[in-house]
């Protein structure tokens, strides 16, 4: 399989004005012109896109329907079937997730003396960490700084960043470069050992990491390998359904459920860390995603739950540059690595549109302004329309070969399905890839509930409204380690006391007086990707989330 | 549409489909055997024949398209000798590995794990790395390893190729490859409060102030 007809003659085009485009550079988007862009095609600004939450904390506030939609679901468990005098596991941390934030959080937490059980939905390593394959920023070059740092995370984020947070961000990246490298992280290096580091999207200096193109994988495969090294206890295939709070309203455990033999454990624990990711698998606004199976946004309910404010939910960052063709891999990423080397986005004439290396809210807004408004996109054979990834100028500008060294995950992904990106440019299209805001947090990862912790893209406040390529990978392994440390201490110095399930009674009191039926459930653990014909033969479940 | 039969029960599927969607396709809500869907996971390793002929296949089903005929099933657990280790004890040498997980040297050079490897990594060559003690290379060519543990189901000598690479790529990471002294020099700089008072003051500055900064900053060429 490669392009068909009336795509190649498309990409006749683009090969015509690449000699010329090589010399080209789009200006970058004045102020008014990025708030212009913004404002028209942003998925962000859609009103039909969110409503106000009925009950909670944040009620009355603008959120995604489909987020909306679980934050005024009913628990899945009946609080009163259980009896909290006795527990399965009694630990100081209880570290909720098993990606790069959770990870760090156990191995922090149990080198500062704690007592850890890590509890995730899937196998420990199955989370978006996995998947970034970009890179991870850190100011940590002589003609860079925090400082430079600082700044691009702000104007990043719109300005709406909590500075703490940045602070701890940008001071902190260096430290956690050195903890990998300590680990044996591989990161991209020249012969003397100086990082290799590139521009990504709104950076003003030269500092993205990388580990080829799957920094991720190998930030995530490291952490892991560590956390069996050092025997830190985990159950696979366990997810949360509720937190527990004691008499004194501090968090003091989980009821967590096993997938396999379908039973409910309990679990007591001093400290518990929410590192459980975002909600990419909520497909906001029936965008595709390239998130993990995972990402439900269970967190967000279970924190809600017992009284954390949420902040900018309504920010939801789409990756500038989802595969919109072939159709078996639509919505995947194109990491932002292959913009930073150099491809540039092209319309159907071969032309190109805005500057390849403006943020990703200016990038999406672009491509798909070029693909509505302007007409100008390249339909696919299913209607689907995108716009040109340049790649064969990669190849021009950093010599032959350069694909398969430096972009080797993205190589193979085209190539399966016959498509050599080293030759012919690739079709892409925004696509949903992290939540922006998230549960409210200091910046030691503290909630406003005592005992509760939150680290990595469940916390809200570090981006602004819009989060920069390479600060995730960095977010969780700086609040990981945060929340970890913090929580072990946290634990050595409280008790739990008389633990319940009332809050969960009263959150069901509200959804009820607020006139919400009972038709969800929540958290939803997972998506449902079934078809309708399928889901209709189905019965006695409330429609979301697994039985 | 195909034909695919998926533990042994056949589903009509639309042909385009990879077998991950197929599943779900056909029913099934996936719990094991599904995780990033993107292959950097290896959540996803499935091993599958097609009618008539006698090959043993195998793919990630996230990155797989179903044939007609194609007979499967998921293997999303593979039971696998995995060693405890304390990587700040290690030296990294031949003895390191072979001491560690001294099965390498029961290899017969049968190439099998090559073969079956989906992501096309020459899993023989770096077994052989671990053999002569080439850890660098060992650690570059299984690089792009997503761990699916197919090629261990494969293996005669009851290797678990993909643990002995990560071993190696953690030697090399922390004691091969050069350290980079900008980044220990930083580390220095930060922890001596060198930046302390510039990101407070940073911290202090209103939207304006800290607009007018952004839209000057020197971008790097």
């Amino acid at each position: 399989m490669s392009y068909p007809e009336s795509m190649l003659a498309s990409i006749k085009k683009v090969e015509e004005t690449r000699k010329k485009r090589l010399e080209e550079r789009i200006p970058l988007l004045s102020p008014e012109e990025k708030d212009k862009l913004l404002h028209g095609f942003h998925p962000d600004y859609n009103p039909k896109g969110k409503r106000p939450v009925r009950v909670g904390p944040n009620q009355g506030d603008q959120m995604p329907n489909e987020l909306v939609d679980l934050l005024e679901a009913y628990p899945r468990i009946d609080p009163d079937r259980f009896d909290l005098s006795s527990f399965d596991y009694d630990v100081d941390v209880l570290v909720i997730g098993g990606g790069g934030a959770g990870a760090a959080a156990a191995l922090l937490a149990q080198e500062n003396g704690a007592n850890v059980l890590l509890v995730t939905k899937l196998r420990l390593g199955d989370a978006n960490t996995m998947m970034a394959q970009g890179g991870i920023q850190a100011a940590d070059k002589p003609h860079d700084s925090p400082v430079i740092h600082y700044l691009d995370v702000v104007g990043g984020g719109h300005y709406y960043n909590v500075p703490e947070l940045v602070r701890a961000l940008v001071m902190d990246a260096p430290k956690v470069i050195r903890w990998h490298e300590e680990l044996g992280v591989m990161y991209d290096k020249e012969p003397d050992g100086t990082m290799i580091t590139i521009h990504g999207g709104g950076t003003s200096k030269k500092r993205m990491h990388a580990a080829r193109d799957y920094t991720g994988a190998e930030i995530m495969r490291t952490l892991r390998d560590e956390v069996r090294n050092r025997k830190i206890p985990y159950l696979e295939f366990s997810p949360v359904v509720e937190l527990l709070l004691d008499d004194q309203k501090r968090c003091g455990g989980a009821i967590i459920y096993n997938l396999d033999t379908k039973e409910y454990f309990k679990i007591r624990a001093k400290a518990v860390i929410i590192a459980t990711g975002g909600f990419g698998r909520l497909h906001i606004q029936g965008f595709p995603t390239t998130n993990h199976y995972g990402a439900t946004a269970d967190g967000l309910v279970l924190a809600y739950r017992v009284g954390c404010k949420l902040l900018y939910m309504d920010a939801v960052q789409y990756h500038p540059t989802g595969v919109a063709y072939p159709e078996q891999i639509v919505g995947l990423l194109i990491t932002e690595k292959v913009r930073g080397l150099g491809a540039q986005l092209v319309n159907r004439e071969g032309n190109q549109f805005i500057y390849p290396l403006e943020t990703r809210d200016v990038v999406a807004s672009g491509i798909i302004r070029e693909c509505t408004e302007r007409n100008l996109g390249v339909e696919t054979p299913t209607g689907m329309k995108g716009v040109w990834l340049d790649s064969p100028m990669i190849e021009i500008i950093n010599g032959p070969g350069t694909i398969q060294r430096m972009l080797p995950a993205m190589y193979r992904q085209f190539h399966n399905f016959g498509i050599d990106m080293a030759k012919l440019p690739i079709l892409t299209y925004p696509t949903l890839h992290y939540q922006n805001g998230g549960i409210v947090i200091n910046e030691w990862g503290e909630t406003t509930v005592p005992g509760l912790f939150v680290a990595g893209e469940a916390s809200g406040g570090v981006h602004g409204r819009n989060r920069l390529m390479g600060n995730s990978l960095l977010d969780v392994n700086v609040f990981g380690r945060r929340a970890g440390m913090r929580a072990a201490e946290y634990a050595k110095k409280n008790k739990v006391g008389k633990l319940s399930l009332d809050h969960v009674k009263r959150y069901s009191e509200e959804l009820k007086a607020a006139g919400i039926e009972r038709k969800r459930v929540a958290p939803m653990l997972l998506p449902d990707y079934r078809r309708p014909e399928v889901l209709r033969k189905l019965e006695g479940t409330y429609g979301l989330g697994i039985e | 549409m195909v034909k695919i039969s998926i533990m042994g029960q056949w589903h009509e599927v639309p042909a385009s489909l990879t077998i991950q969607k197929a599943l779900e396709y056909a029913g099934y809500q996936l719990v094991r055997g599904c995780g990033c869907r993107g292959g950097f996971c290896g959540a996803c390793a499935t091993v599958y024949r097609t009618e008539g002929d006698y090959r043993l296949k195998v793919g990630l089903a996230c990155q797989t398209i179903v044939e007609d005929g194609m007979y499967l099933t998921l293997l999303p657990f593979y039971p696998a000798q995995r060693a405890d280790y304390d990587i700040d004890k290690l030296e990294p040498t031949y003895e390191t590995i072979i001491s560690i997980y001294p099965e390498v040297l029961r290899c017969v050079g049968c190439n099998t794990c090559t073969k079956v490897c989906p992501q096309d990594i020459d899993v023989m060559e770096y077994i052989a790395c671990a053999k002569r003690g080439d850890i660098a290379k060992l650690a570059d060519l299984s690089f792009d390893c997503v761990m699916c543990g197919l090629c261990a189901s494969k293996c005669p000598a009851e290797i678990a190729q993909y643990n002995v690479a990560i071993l190696a790529r953690r030697l090399y990471g922390k004691y091969l490859a050069p350290k980079a002294k900008h980044l220990a020099d930083r580390v220095k700089e930060i922890e001596e409060g060198k930046f302390d008072r510039e990101i407070e003051a940073m911290m202090q500055k209103s939207e304006d102030e800290l607009k007018k900064l952004y839209a000057a900053r020197e971008i790097e060429p």
